[in-house]
């Protein structure tokens, strides 16, 4: 599923969250060293192609499912969700229910057979018996380049996560981690990656399900957990303490009624039908634990016991994340409020949206059972990789290596072939990881990949399993067009024509270098003020120090060049700089004061805050660093000049427009790959077989119990679907 | 999956639990006789989740390790 950004803004200057004593690290320890020996148990079993890249196509449903939703249950799963609840309430248990059950029964009702019938390796493998080999290069290179760039921010985030969390160093957690996965993927293959996944699933669900249980006997129950929400909601989200938190369906009306900022028809058509379709059905990591059971039944139950463990991670993540809502307080009874990333007090006065599971970890789970939860944590992060280092080695072995570069080689030398690109995964993951030290921007870029590649994947794909017309320039057309249009969409929605120009900005922070002397900024006063129920700095007298300004004006005539630094002014004559800057439009913006850092005057104490509308004295001798920026392509930000025309409304928030996008890049594949078909010359019949709908007879594999029926587990999933629908509608 | 010759996953699962339920338990039972300053202790402090939670992933860890211990008893 989508992966929610959890990094953006943390600040180095966070002291840790959780602090661990020895028996944590010992169970943290216990595991590395079973993961490892595990890994070196299975090498003997994974000594041919098909044993390494496909488990030897033995796997049973249980441990299909228990895979197929592991894989996909990473640690930033849980924290990005958990942050997601916190933040838009109920609406963030919609990923694990109609942006998840109906793919999922779809992929193992109707998608299923033809994947496994025609015994394909991979997705790609399956877009060349269909659609022929452009197609499948095109997916295999970009699928191949998806699960390093997945993987190696997988990494960073582990890293940054441990390092805020816990204080510790992210070199080392990087190397670690990374070189067990290697060592236990490359021994092992797919098998050791499943067996890894397997493992993991029973370690979250152990180190997490105590923080539902013990926060709703804490919170009264749901009843007690629901009025704490109604109540908080006021003064945590302000901005829309009138939306409805506790509901699924009631507040999609309209784009501003809910928090989400989004309506019930990108809800439905953009998460349940593109995103959730193209990430369940034809992204190769989820779809390769399936495909490799013993036979097709066990293929068919594995999905549908995935989608039965997919709509019960809800108690693990959406819970804690409405816990938040309800019972983190301060000492005094009034609830902690836990801001975005980018409000200014984030990682300074305040824990951030993406704080608030690790938050109740530290309330609830004492010594033992935090390392169990962190352990459980880590393990997440490192099956993730695991997964899409397994994948990545199959899909360039099999889509990339083996059609392109060496045809016709011994199982053994593709065999040599998938360790060595495990290594390379690995390697280039790591390079991925530290690529993202300097450029921690990109994790922007990396959300909406899945858009790019797999949402235009799933068009084509289903164009060619359910209509034999579909030819192959159709496909390959329907599929390179939809990528152009989804990046050009995406493009579009943060280009500012005019100019964007960052919100006005003071920081003012100790400035550190090897070789001078620590020069800190010196405030001699902060003056305060209550505004709707919260405390706000109103303004700030800054002494001595270096205070960098970005789209602030400051008078010339209260300033000179420092002869002693290019670029640098100092104040000459106090001066006092705006709170509120006008713009060319008339609208007034704030100004926003960052100083994680600052030390009194006189007492020497140190201080941190960070606030909007502030205004900003500055005495003689303050040195300036002034910056004007205005930029015309802003990942971060969206045009709503043009987000109206993509999703439908100005009012509409990321997400929406996210999930906008990808419907129309849906739209786009589907239409192009059947427009482009009807003007081609299609496949012959006796080509398609085991392809496509209507020329692919179903394996007879004898009688079975009706228990065993996959289509009625479906059925029964799909009504308890419905059921929780109305009942939290 | 679970070839003849192969170690079920079970069998690694429950071992872990195993371990982690005796360590979670034992570290209960530490805190029961010797209880940290009210300080340091964790909201609900007085359920003992540690121990009822260490019990319970010992039963689970020792229920697998039983059934798909590696002995030829299991298909």
């Amino acid at each position: 599923m989508i992966k929610p950004l959890i990094l953006a803004a943390a600040d180095a200057s966070q002291e840790k969250l959780l602090s661990m004593g020895g028996v944590d690290m010992f169970i943290v320890a216990i595991y590395f060293a079973v993961v490892i020996l595990i890994g070196v148990y299975l090498k003997k079993f994974a000594t041919t192609g098909d044993e390494f890249f496909m488990a030897g196509r033995k796997m049973t449903a249980w441990i299909a499912g228990l895979s197929f939703i592991s894989a996909n249950l990473s640690s930033l799963e849980t924290m990005g969700w958990s942050a997601m609840a916190y933040q838009y309430g109920m609406l963030g248990a919609h990923a694990y229910l109609i942006g998840a059950i109906p793919a999922i029964l779809f992929l193992a009702v109707v998608m299923m057979p033809f994947y496994y019938i025609c015994r394909t390796h991979s997705v790609p493998g399956y877009l060349k018996l269909r659609y022929g080999e452009g197609s499948r290069a095109l997916a295999g290179i970009s699928f191949a380049f998806m699960t390093v760039l997945v993987s190696g921010a997988s990494m960073f985030a582990m890293a940054k996560i441990l390092h805020l969390l816990l204080g510790w160093n992210m070199n080392v957690s990087i190397w670690v981690a990374s070189l067990t996965v290697a060592v236990y993927v490359t021994l092992g293959g797919l098998i050791s990656a499943v067996f890894n996944e397997v493992l993991q699933f029973f370690l979250i669900w152990f180190g997490s399900l105590l923080i539902p249980i013990l926060g709703l006997i804490h919170a009264g129950g749901w009843s007690g957990m629901m009025e704490s929400i109604r109540n908080n909601v006021k003064v945590i989200h302000p901005t829309v303490s009138g939306a409805d938190f506790t509901s699924l369906w009631r507040n999609l009306g309209s784009f501003d009624s809910n928090p989400m900022g989004i309506d019930w028809f990108g809800m439905v058509f953009g998460l349940g039908l593109a995103v959730s379709f193209g990430y369940w059905c034809t992204d190769f990591l989820q779809v390769q634990r399936v495909i490799v059971a013993k036979n097709l039944r066990s293929a068919q139950n594995g999905t549908v016991i995935g989608a039965v463990l997919k709509m019960c991670v809800p108690l693990i993540v959406t819970i804690p994340g409405l816990l938040g809502l309800a019972v983190l307080t301060h000492a005094d009874g009034s609830p902690m409020v836990l801001v975005p990333e980018s409000d200014p007090r984030a990682g300074i006065t305040h824990q951030t949206f993406n704080d608030v599971l690790p938050l109740l970890m530290g309330k609830y789970l004492g010594p033992g059972l935090l390392g169990l939860g962190i352990t459980a944590m880590i393990a997440g992060f490192m099956s993730g990789m695991a997964g899409n280092v397994s994948a990545f080695a199959t899909v360039w072995t099999y889509d990339v290596y083996r059609p392109l570069l060496v045809k016709n080689a011994s199982d053994r030398h593709y065999l040599g072939m998938g360790r060595a690109c495990s290594i390379l995964g690995v390697l280039l993951s790591i390079g991925t990881a530290y690529m993202l030290f300097f450029f921690s921007n990109i994790l922007e870029f990396l959300q909406v990949l899945v858009f790019f590649f797999i949402v235009p994947l799933f068009g084509v794909v289903i164009v060619g399993m359910l209509w034999k017309r579909a030819t192959k320039a159709g496909g390959f057309w329907g599929f390179l067009t939809a990528i152009l249009v989804s990046i050009s969409m995406w493009v579009y929605v943060h280009w500012f024509p005019e100019g964007f120009r960052p919100q006005p900005a003071l920081v003012l922070q100790t400035v550190r270098s090897t070789d001078q002397p620590e020069v800190p900024v010196v405030v001699s006063k902060i003056d305060k003020k209550k505004i709707e129920g919260r405390e706000k700095i109103d303004s700030v007298v800054v002494e001595s120090g270096v205070v960098k300004a970005t789209n602030v004006p400051i008078p010339s005539d209260a300033v000179a060049q420092d002869p002693t630094a290019a670029g640098t002014l100092v104040v000459q004559k106090e001066v006092a700089l705006p709170s509120v800057i006008d713009l060319k439009s008339g609208k007034g913006v704030d100004v926003r004061v960052l100083a994680p850092s600052v030390v009194y005057a006189g007492s020497r104490e140190t201080a941190k805050f960070g606030d909007d509308g502030v205004t900003v004295v500055l005495k003689p001798g303050v040195k300036v660093q002034s910056s004007d920026v205005t930029k015309h392509f802003v990942p971060a930000e969206f045009n709503p000049a043009h987000t109206k025309y993509v999703a439908r409304s100005e009012k509409a928030k990321p997400m929406a427009v996210n999930m906008y996008s990808a419907f129309w890049t849906f739209v786009v594949s589907v239409v192009v790959a059947v427009g482009v078909s009807l003007f081609t010359t299609p496949k012959p019949d006796e080509e398609l077989k085991n392809l496509v709908m209507g020329l692919t007879p179903l394996p007879d594999e004898g009688p079975c119990s009706w228990y065993e029926r996959p289509l009625l587990w479906a059925a029964l999933v799909g009504a308890v679907l419905v059921t929780i629908n109305i009942l939290f509608w | 999956m679970q070839s003849e010759h192969q170690v079920p996953i079970w069998f690694f699962i429950g071992a872990l639990l195993l371990i982690y339920g005796v360590v979670i338990f034992g570290v209960g039972v530490w805190h029961l006789v010797s209880p940290p300053p009210p300080e340091a202790r964790v909201a609900l402090y007085h359920l003992h989740a540690d121990i009822w939670w260490g019990v319970l992933m010992t039963l689970v860890g020792a229920m697998y390790c039983v059934k798909f211990r590696p002995d030829g008893s299991q298909p």
